[in-house]
């Protein structure tokens, strides 16, 4: 039996194979995976667009966690009736909250000045206390005033007026409720600036540019495939930060997911038209990088991402208020926290599309291909 | 037929003050392949860039297939494909994504499986472009021009800072696509390049054509077609006009102490020279003779080395 027969003939490769005809998208098709894959294999992006905000919001969500403030820590300075004092606190209705410690005066001066204590109490005589603190600091005051309560009353004061407290601590007014729209509008600002001014400088500075607009490419697919892979990133940095929030600090998301991503594909839009136009000319990366952190740095002071504006000057305020990232903040706050719909923030919206319409126009006009 | 390129009193000034093309014209028939050959700087990219129709020149006319850029730059970019000399390709997609996105610019290109062959790319097809070689990625560089099926090829130093192998591969593709009745417009400043693959160019020099025909044409013309080079020591210092006077010597130079003459018939120049040296009692430090080449042509045209380095 001959082999030779039985093996199967390889597969001749044609010339000129005929291929179906391109349609109208299919060089749109094609920019826009072809841009998804490279960014899902950038190792950098990965990590700054949806790792490192996350890691932002877990960190600062923690270091500004609401205290239990129902504990105060308390210096008693050392002497023949600190005893008395300490057993006049642990027998009053407030001993939970109150965490006493007696030390020397060094010790006690000390811990105040860094944080540990909030209050000094300085038992003078048996009948007499000394109270030491910064009114400056308002957990030293609330202290104050607390302690104070405790002791008036285990020595034998008598409310007059019978007094009861219902306490609340609303997820929504929390600094975490705060920090993670300012995180999310502060996150689409830097990937609209670097994913689309940094990455067409880049490619400029390649003559991938000039190397695509020497083919029949068109170049409004091309702009096209940009601002699409941006908003499809924008679906999940909004769904990625939002469900963290959710999940780690049980915020609670009054808005639709709807207008969310709707308000959260306006400010991609609008940033990823600053970052056009920071592109339109610049030949190399550095120049573009400068300028985008020219652009962004005062917005991440100013625009309220980690504290209020309201903190400003109001003079300050009024042209605070026309940075697009602050009108992007308050968006996603009021809707976010506060369940506001788009038609009650126009003046917010017209800010971003006022901000989007005049970059997009002039980048268009002073937009460089080679 | 109309040429497959032709431009006329092309002209290109930089900023109102570098003259980087200064009045270029040229023919390039279907099916040729032509060269511009020339020094660094010599206005060989602009001149192609702007047959390419990427640079707007400050004067001239060009037309591709008989059109031109100004009315029919849709269509022309379907006939042309390109490969400028310095493109770097996105590195984080693969040999073939990164053809198959070029493909998709077109409206009838080729398959991306025949181009990966035909550039023998086939084993480097799902490496990412990052990881290639020099030689692999400029063979991707002139896939993305040969998946577009062009009628014309503009490849800028194709094959600048290869190795021998990957330059004698790009050349087979190069003769390929000619083959198949394309026209290939290439730079080089590679003078075997020019002499084996091209089969006419034009030497550039200061944004101008300094000598135009086939490569046997500029050699013929040189007068000689071999080269006899030999340096002399001791008091022998004879001026150029005695070797001129040697029988069949075209032209004579001298560099650095090595005397190069053109000549028709070696075998009677060098029996009058050696005669010459023995006159005047001078040594034949060395002696030896060869083939003129385009290099040759280059120096006598300008005076000096193709390449200085
Ligand atoms: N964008 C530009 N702006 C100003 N001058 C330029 C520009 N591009 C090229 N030149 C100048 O024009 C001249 C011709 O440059 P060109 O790049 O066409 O030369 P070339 O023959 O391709 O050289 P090489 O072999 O080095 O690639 C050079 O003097 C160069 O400095
Ligand atoms: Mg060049």
């Amino acid at each position: 039996m001959s082999v030779a027969q039985e093996t199967p003939s390889q597969p001749q490769i044609q010339r000129h194979t005929p291929v179906p005809r391109n349609g109208r998208w299919s060089g749109f098709r094609h920019l826009l995976g072809a841009r998804m894959l490279e960014l899902a294999r950038e190792k950098e992006v990965v990590f700054w667009v949806f790792v490192f905000p996350l890691l932002l919001a877990l960190g600062l969500g923690f270091a500004f966690r609401n205290k239990p403030a129902d504990r105060t820590t308390i210096a008693i300075l050392a002497s023949p009736n600190a005893a008395h004092i300490q057993e006049l606190i642990q027998s009053s209705a407030q001993k939970n909250a109150i965490h006493a410690e007696i030390v020397d005066d060094a010790q006690a001066a000390k811990g105040l000045r860094l944080g540990k204590y909030d209050l000094i109490v300085d038992p003078v005589s048996a009948d007499k206390v000394q109270y030491h603190y910064d009114p400056a600091r308002p957990e030293s005051v609330q202290s104050h005033v607390e302690v104070d309560g405790a002791l008036q009353a285990a020595a034998g004061r008598k409310d007059v007026l019978a007094t009861s407290v219902i306490v609340s601590s609303e997820p929504g007014s929390r600094y975490i409720d705060f920090l993670i729209p300012g995180l999310l509008g502060m996150n689409l600002m830097n990937s609209g600036m670097w994913g689309i001014g940094f990455a067409l400088v880049d490619m400029r500075q390649r003559k991938l540019l000039k190397r695509f607009v020497a083919t029949p490419m068109r170049r409004t697919d091309f702009l096209m495939a940009l601002a699409s892979s941006r908003l499809i990133l924008m679906v999940i940095e909004v769904g990625l930060l939002l469900g963290f929030g959710i999940l780690m600090f049980h915020m609670r998301v009054l808005g639709s997911f709807f207008t969310i991503v709707l308000i959260g594909a306006l400010g991609a839009i609008s940033f990823g038209g600053l970052g056009l136009l920071t592109a339109s000319r610049a030949q190399k990366i550095e120049s573009v990088s400068g300028l985008i952190n020219i652009v962004m740095m005062p917005m991440w002071i100013l625009s309220g991402v980690f504290f209020s504006y309201e903190r400003f000057p109001a003079t300050a305020q009024t042209f605070i208020k026309l940075l697009p990232l602050t009108a992007l903040n308050d968006a996603l706050r009021a809707t976010i926290l506060e369940g506001s719909s788009l038609v009650s923030q126009t003046g917010r919206i017209s800010v971003l599309v006022i901000w989007g319409a005049i970059s997009f126009f002039l980048a268009l006009r002073w937009f460089r291909w080679t | 037929m109309p040429a497959a390129v032709e431009c006329r009193d092309l002209r290109k000034t930089y900023d109102g003050k570098v003259e980087a093309v200064r009045g270029l014209s040229l023919a390039i028939q279907p099916g040729e392949c032509f060269g511009l050959l020339g020094p660094n700087g010599a206005g060989k990219t602009t001149t192609i860039e702007i047959l390419e129709g990427l640079l707007e020149p400050t004067s001239g006319e060009v037309s591709i297939l008989g059109r031109s850029w100004k009315t029919n730059a849709r269509e022309l970019r379907e006939y042309i494909g390109i490969s400028l000399q310095e493109t770097r390709l996105s590195e984080k997609l693969t040999v073939r994504e990164t053809i198959e996105l070029f493909a998709s610019f077109y409206t009838q290109p080729r398959s991306t499986d025949e181009v990966l062959s035909a550039l023998q790319l086939n084993e480097k097809s799902d490496a990412l472009v990052g990881k290639l070689s020099g030689g692999q990625k400029q063979r991707l560089a002139v896939a993305t021009a040969l998946v577009a099926s062009p009628k014309v090829l503009f490849l800028d130093e194709p094959t600048t800072g290869l190795d021998p192998q990957s330059r004698r591969q790009l050349w087979d593709i190069i003769r390929a696509f000619q083959g198949e009745g394309g026209t290939v417009l290439l730079t080089t400043h590679y003078m075997d390049e020019a002499e084996r693959l091209c089969d006419r160019l034009a030497i550039v020099d200061h944004g101008q054509i300094i000598a135009e025909g086939t490569p046997a044409d500029l050699i013929e013309r040189l007068g000689g077609h071999h080269v006899v080079e030999f340096a002399l020591s001791g008091n022998g210092h004879l001026d150029n006009a005695t070797w001129q006077s040697l029988p069949s010597v075209d032209s004579v130079r001298n560099e650095d102490g090595v005397i190069c003459l053109n000549v028709r018939e070696p075998h009677r120049t060098i029996p009058a020279l050696l005669e010459k040296v023995d006159q005047q009692s001078a040594q034949l430090e060395r002696l030896n003779t060869r083939q003129a080449s385009l290099e040759d042509v280059f120096v006598n045209l300008t005076g000096r080395h193709l390449r200085e380095d």
